[in-house]
């Protein structure tokens, strides 16, 4: 059933930031410092809230708080709003951001304790487009290694990650399809999944 | 390249072509989208009955596959448990190494050779993964790979009771897939079946082992056929190295006001 292979599923359980340490930096061009640089700050502080020991509430406090200052989180949410969005108001897209980083960080944090003693080695920097895309492939213990995608954009003027993917699984596709079925099941009422997301 | 690819490519052209050309008729019958279709977005045509396969898996798992495989893995001990996967994988992979000439990928083709011998030799007939150890991991290939290269296209999403989400190219290749394998020509009877045994044991014991991530997709999110659908179409294309995932809309071009 949904025969997930040993490699895809940890790709699935890689749906989270992923508690690694990074390996020694590698040579790269000047440009792609900074994207790397990001990456390897993200993965340091994560690694540090799991190694903190503290109770799993207070932990995603410290994820939210790490998803904010390294996420780009009003693309984030405004892209898994999607279409919604436009007819949201103002106060809705206020509330909507706010309990999104929560229920990000609920959702996610809840699996980071399965990356204890692993760690994320950065590949590969390349930029595309206007953004830098930063492959790095995640080593747990007793798992086959898979890949993790990072893209970074300094879109808000500070470089921030604005989406993830986990062996090809795009995070902010998988968000939006789970938002827009949210607003669906509950007959297009956006108030009501903001509710729920909380 | 390995001996052991060298007498598959020979068992391959024996036995496959008359079956591979018969194979290429029926994917002919591929469901493909009409115009305007964009590339990489999702072509299901037959949501409404994959929607009922789907909630009647979600029953299977919950009453039978779930329990069972939650089961398997809190009572075998986990290095048993990989043994079992190591053991399924490495009888699967003269069949890997197939596809791999089929595709003409003599690199895949000729570590996952290395691999089985290692494996075979000093990891006590499977039992162990040496060969990963030494880093030589698998280079992954079946049939509905190889039909990609081959440029067939990916025909419409479908999901199968069981067996879970799949394409029509994915799925024409599970069936040939079950001819691939030289193992299945050489070993004899019984034998041969203690390694689908493994490999259903295999595939049971990932649903305990991942269970809290297949838990996220099939029973926490607010729409697990959607859910399910894009995790598996992202991660097969991931695989086969079709599309770039990273041609993302530019983040400049959305409008955040107000988020």
């Amino acid at each position: 059933m949904f025969e997930f292979t040993r490699r895809k599923a940890t790709g699935l359980i890689g749906a989270g930031l992923a508690a690694f340490s990074v390996a020694p930096a590698q040579a790269l061009a000047l440009d792609n410092a900074s994207a790397k640089k990001l990456v390897d700050a993200l993965v340091g502080e994560i690694n540090k809230i799991i190694a903190s020991g503290k109770s799993e509430n207070a932990m995603y406090g410290d994820f939210k708080r790490v998803f904010a200052k390294y996420g780009d989180t009003s693309y984030i949410a405004a892209y898994a709003m999607g279409n919604d969005g436009r007819r949201a108001s103002a106060s809705q897209k206020k509330n909507f951001s706010n309990a999104f980083e929560t229920y990000i960080a609920r959702k996610y944090g809840s699996r980071f304790r399965e990356f204890i003693g692993g760690r994320l080695e950065v590949q590969s920097v390349r930029p595309v487009k206007s953004w830098f895309e930063v492959k790095t492939t995640a080593y747990l213990r007793g798992e086959s290694p898979f890949t993790v995608t990072f893209l970074v954009s300094n879109r808000t003027g500070r470089d921030k990650f604005f989406n993830m993917f986990i062996e090809g699984i795009n995070l902010l596709l998988t968000e939006r399809t789970e938002i827009g079925a949210m607003i669906d099941k509950r007959g297009g009422n956006i108030d009501k999944m903001i509710a729920d997301l909380k | 390249m390995g001996i052991l690819a060298n007498i598959s490519t020979k068992i391959v052209r024996r036995a496959f072509f008359p079956l591979i050309a018969a194979l290429a008729l029926f994917v002919a019958g591929c469901t493909t989208p009409g115009p305007g279709h964009v590339a990489g977005d999702v072509f299901d045509p037959y949501e409404k009955s994959n929607r009922k396969i789907h909630e009647l898996n979600k029953t299977l798992d919950k009453e039978l596959i779930r329990p069972v495989g939650v089961a398997y893995t809190k009572i075998v001990p986990d290095d048993l448990e990989n043994s079992v996967g190591h053991f399924a994988s490495n009888l699967s992979l003269p069949g890997v190494v197939v596809n791999n000439v089929l595709q003409g990928n003599v690199e895949g083709a000729f570590r996952n050779s290395m691999r089985f011998l290692f494996n075979s030799t000093l990891g006590f007939a499977g039992l162990f993964d040496v060969a990963g150890d030494f880093g030589i991991d698998e280079i992954q290939g079946d049939f509905g790979q190889t039909l990609y290269v081959w440029g067939v296209p990916e025909g419409a999403y479908r999901e199968f009771p069981l067996r879970g989400p799949s394409t029509e190219r994915a799925s024409a290749g599970r069936i040939v897939d079950l001819f691939t394998n030289p193992l299945g020509y050489i070993l004899p009877s019984p034998e041969k079946y203690i390694g689908t045994g493994a490999n259903v044991a295999s595939i049971v014991g990932d649903r305990g082992r991942y269970a809290a991530t297949v838990d996220s997709v099939l029973y926490d999110s607010a729409d697990s056929y959607s859910t399910a659908r894009g995790f598996y179409l992202q991660n097969r294309r991931f695989e086969l190295g079709d599309g770039d995932a990273a041609e993302e809309i530019d983040p400049f071009d959305l409008n955040t006001e107000g988020f």
